[in-house]
């Protein structure tokens, strides 16, 4: 330990761009996987309710398997069992590990999204589809203009809400050794070597998380109470 | 009979290189084994904590003090806005070594296990979201019910527990299962800190058997299977407790 001893706020102070750095890693991969989960999860969980029954059950089977399994073997499976890197055409792509841990939590936020999407396309009266179908919309005309709009509105809170579970997820990620705010805490706690910085550091950190989580959770809470009278 | 199936695993082996040790090696299924009995364990330990926290959170919401009140709803907003895997880390690397005691050649041990900081850290994490249930439960139950039991001369704390909980606790039984299954998909993270629970025996049993797709198979498997149980269980209990003309 050195003799000129900082105190445990001017250590924090003076790490905390690299902690920042760190923390929009974190940023990066929840919204990546956020976007790649939302695509797919539309996809699958309009599959869920399909009139072709093969397609139907695999989209079933897709969900119910991958919301039962937990985020992180989840992550272990896409860290583990991915390739390193893939040819094209003769040439060696490396895949970067966050991509793989990106697309890991992706598929366990997809599994969410598609049940939330089954959810909300279940939720819209019949009498839409009725009232539709008598206007001579085909089936696939009525999902996408009269169906899906309306789900969009019921699926924003749950939706805002799946992406903040997906932020808290992230740090995950160090756990397979992807480098993101955990391991930006390692390093400080290696380079100063107290065990007093250890409460504090994990703390500053929450705190990050909790101020970025928090007004979503709030935005959330706001906009269900706004759209409950309506709805 | 074992010894066919573990005869026939070896078989699969030598012919496919498919190698499911937990199958045929009594040390690596013994390993395994252990490893479900912890998550098992670990999981109904923390539904039990956390339906304490769940409870004793919304009598305290419920109560007339300001201070209280705010209390509950930061430790509700906090946890459920925070990475559970760095709460874990807080715990066990931040507070842990600070509860500890000095031994007999004066190493200071911990006094609070591994298993029972994954325990206590998501029994806390997971406590936060059922006073949030269990309060939207208490919501739904009708105000005249509640005022019908003030009028019989319940004071307030009497009323709750044998009035307006039990209600709640089935009004809101639905989202409160749910929770736990989340739960009990949570205890996978105190891999993190080496609670040799399903996922940690399995990374044992993959470095040093070198058969880490059979095994990340097994173990997603065996997730699903436990959770798919955990979720018939929970729908059972459901079933069990709901009252007939009482409900939604």
């Amino acid at each position: 330990m050195s003799a000129g001893k900082e105190t445990i706020l001017a250590v924090l102070v003076n790490w905390t761009p690299y902690i920042l750095k760190g923390f929009a890693i974190n940023v990066f991969i929840s919204i990546v996987s956020m976007a790649l989960a939302t695509v797919l999860g539309v996809v699958v969980g309009v599959g869920q309710i399909s009139t072709n029954r093969a397609v139907r059950s695999v989209c079933w089977a897709f969900t119910n398997f991958f919301r039962n399994a937990p985020w992180l073997v989840l992550l272990f499976y896409c860290m583990l069992l991915l390739p390193f890197q893939f040819r094209v055409g003769g040439v060696a792509v490396a895949i970067p590990d966050w991509a793989k841990a990106t697309l890991g939590i992706a598929i366990a936020a997809a599994a969410n999204m598609s049940d939330l999407v089954r959810g909300a396309i279940q939720s819209i009266p019949t009498g839409q589809w009725e009232s539709a179908e008598s206007l001579a919309f085909t089936r696939r005309q009525t999902l996408f203009l009269v169906i899906l709009p309306q789900c969009i509105k019921r699926l924003l809170p749950p939706w805002m809400n799946l992406y903040a579970l997906v932020m808290v997820s992230t740090p995950l990620c160090a756990i397979v050794g992807v480098n993101e705010i955990m391991t930006v805490a390692a390093d400080i706690l290696a380079a100063n070597t107290r065990h007093d910085l250890l409460i504090p550091v994990y703390f500053y950190i929450l705190l990050l998380f909790f101020f970025y989580c928090y007004p979503i959770a709030r935005m959330t809470q706001r906009l269900e109470r706004r759209f409950a009278v309506i709805g | 009979m074992t010894e066919s199936i573990a005869g026939w695993f070896k078989h699969l082996h030598e012919r496919t290189g498919i190698n499911l040790t937990v199958f045929y090696d009594a040390f690596d299924a013994a390993r395994f084994v252990a490893g479900v009995a912890t998550t098992i364990e670990l999981a109904l330990i923390c539904v039990i904590l956390s339906l304490v926290i769940g409870l004793g959170g919304v009598i305290v919401q419920g109560s007339r003090s300001r201070l209280l009140k705010a209390v509950v709803n930061a430790y509700i907003q906090f946890f459920r806005n925070t990475p559970s895997l760095i709460q874990l880390y807080f715990f066990y690397f931040g507070l842990g070594p600070l509860i500890a005691l000095p031994n007999a050649s004066g190493q200071s041990v911990p006094l609070v296990s591994n298993f029972a900081w994954a325990a206590i850290c998501f029994s806390i994490y997971a406590g936060a979201f059922n006073i949030e249930i269990f309060r939207a439960g208490v919501e739904a139950v009708s105000r005249s019910t509640v005022e019908a039991a003030e009028a019989l001369g319940y004071t307030r704390l009497k009323s709750y527990i044998h009035v307006i909980l039990p209600l709640a606790f089935r009004y809101s039984f639905p989202a409160f299962s749910n929770n736990m299954v989340n739960l009990t998909k949570l205890t996978s993270v105190s891999y993190a800190i080496a609670v040799p629970e399903i996922l940690y025996a399995s990374s044992q049993i993959w470095s040093d058997a070198l058969n880490v797709p059979e095994m990340m198979n097994i173990v997603l498997v065996s997730y699903v299977l436990i959770v798919s149980v955990f979720v018939y269980a929970m729908g059972r209990i459901e079933r069990a407790l709901r009252l007939p003309g009482v409900g939604i």
